[in-house]
């Protein structure tokens, strides 16, 4: 048994919002990441705020002018299996598929895969980090092998989601209740680096509710792909990854959007990979170009300078196995 | 907190517990005496507290007893039919698939949540299925062959 809290079980998205309002409240889910955080003292809990009877959060619909939502609480299994979204969206099936293990992806929700907390090992462990409102990041200086080579800022966390760089690489869109009503943002914008807090990952206030995730109909000529490299064979966090999604026309890119995971505080799109794939025929030189403009801004910490060729090769392979 | 009650059906049971709000799946399914569901990392490494919960294999250490309302779970003790094991639980004992026994519910439970699905699984969709279950003992060839013959059994 963990802790002392109170239970509730919310039928309605205003319910959840209000009930979720209160100091201490957490919004449980799968439970996958939360029950680590409250066993491992990430964080307490007076009450927890169980979204699971909220029909609302539920299932994978149709938009009306085409594309998709998907609610909060669709499993990472539904998404991974989901055939619309094998067809359409792929990198978005590939990302739910690579995370952690069946019976994870068989308990965690998509709303709780974007909002788990970071699994630096000194913010899981027994430190008083700058992320629990300390004073120190113990990783700047410390054993920082899975930690940051982009966006780190007196944190250097990475953050741990598969599921957010595909959807970031696919411009997709995230609905927010709040006590003030629902708000909708690029999913982009809702993560925050380290320079913008030290102890958020996004931009969620007290009572906020992740309902759904928007995504647009792919234009024609799209493909995508995540690919996600692990310290061991079954399951395991990313070491480095990237979401890809390029609109072709005529052998040539027309758009691109790349995202790295497993290297920086936030999926972290790459602005300089885009630009040295649009316009160009996709080659394996254009791949090695635009891998190498990906990581020229990267400064790795004391042990974890191996990332840079990781990533960097991730990308080439990746982006040569889109050319065919 | 307040002690709350959990409605849920265990193996074809209908069970009414009455449980505190921060107890586990696991530690309530040990405590009535499903001894089958194993303690190991309680932390969602190794699978050994595996049951199916509408017929999907979750980490019941991952779980509160609470989000279990209104489910179905089925635990190792609910796969036989009386003294007639299950196909699995042959193949296992037949292949030498069962060492020290500890992820064997666990490894039984995820094999068959994948037969239910898909009754003809290729090698390669059995070691997914096992992949978030840590055997220290078999080395897992064993087990992927012993999910293999009984998949082939029922053909
Ligand atoms: C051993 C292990 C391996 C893992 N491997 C991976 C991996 O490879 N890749 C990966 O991405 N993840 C991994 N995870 C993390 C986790 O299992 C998944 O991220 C999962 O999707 C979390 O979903 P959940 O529904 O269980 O979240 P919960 O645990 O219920 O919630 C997680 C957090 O999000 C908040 N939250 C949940 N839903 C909402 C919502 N709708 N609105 C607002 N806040 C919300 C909760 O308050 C909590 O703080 C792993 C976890 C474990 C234990
Ligand atoms: S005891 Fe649940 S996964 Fe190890
Ligand atoms: S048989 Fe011993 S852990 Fe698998």
């Amino acid at each position: 048994m963990l802790a002392k809290f109170s239970y509730r079980r919310p039928a309605s998205i205003q319910e959840a919002t209000a009930a979720a309002s209160r100091t201490e409240a957490r919004i449980l889910a799968g439970g996958t990441d939360l029950l680590g955080c409250l066993r491992d003292g990430v964080f307490q809990a007076s009450r927890l705020v169980s979204i699971n009877g909220i029909k609302e959060l539920k299932g994978i619909r149709p938009r009306a002018g085409g594309g998709l939502r998907i609610g909060a609480l669709t499993t990472l299994t539904e998404i991974a299996g989901n055939q619309q979204i094998l067809d359409s969206y792929p990198v978005l099936a590939q990302a739910a598929a690579a995370v952690g293990s069946p019976q994870l992806r068989n308990q965690g929700t998509l709303g709780g895969n974007l909002c788990q907390r970071p699994r630096c090992w000194y913010f899981r462990g027994d430190f008083h980090c700058l992320r629990k409102g300390g004073e120190t990041c113990f990783a700047a200086a410390g054993q920082n092998q899975l930690h940051a080579i982009l966006g780190g800022y007196e944190c250097f966390m990475v953050h741990p989601s598969d599921t957010a760089p595909a959807l970031v690489a696919l411009d997709a869109k995230v609905s927010v209740a709040g006590r003030r009503g629902t708000r909708q943002m690029p999913l982009a914008s809702f993560f925050v680096l380290p320079k913008a807090s030290l102890v958020k990952e996004n931009v969620l206030e007290p009572g906020d509710v992740v309902a759904e995730v928007l995504l647009e109909a792919p234009p024609s000529g799209t493909r995508g792909a995540y690919r996600k490299v692990r310290e061991r064979g079954s399951f395991d966090f990313a070491l480095a990854g990237a979401a890809i999604v390029l609109a072709m026309a005529e052998g040539k890119v027309r758009t691109a959007r790349v995202v790295l995971s497993g290297v920086a505080p936030v999926p972290w799109r790459s602005a300089e990979a885009e630009q040295a794939l649009v316009g160009k025929q996709l080659d394996a030189a254009t791949a090695g170009v635009a891998a190498a403009a990906a990581v020229k801004a990267a400064v790795p910490l004391g042990e974890n300078g191996y990332k840079v060729p990781l990533v960097r090769g991730i990308l080439e392979e990746t982006l040569i196995a889109l050319a065919v | 907190m307040k002690a709350m009650e959990v409605r849920l059906n265990v193996n074809g049971e209908a069970k009414q517990w009455t449980i505190a709000p921060g107890d586990l799946l696991l530690d309530v399914l040990r405590r009535e005496g499903y001894f089958g569901v194993k303690r190991g990392c309680e932390a969602g490494e190794c699978g050994a507290c595996t049951v199916l919960l509408d017929g999907k294999p979750i980490n019941s250490c991952l779980m509160f007893a609470a989000q279990a309302e209104g489910a179905d779970v089925l635990t190792i003790e609910g796969v036989a039919h009386g003294s007639t094991l299950h196909p699995l639980q042959e193949a296992f004992l037949d292949h030498g698939a069962v060492q020290c026994g500890f992820c064997t519910p666990a490894m039984i439970l995820n094999a068959k949540a994948l037969l239910d699905r898909k009754p003809h699984p290729s090698e390669e969709e059995v070691r997914e299925a096992l992949a978030g279950t840590y055997c220290r003992c078999t080395g897992f060839r064993k087990p992927v062959e012993a999910v293999l013959a009984a998949a082939g059994a029922k053909r």
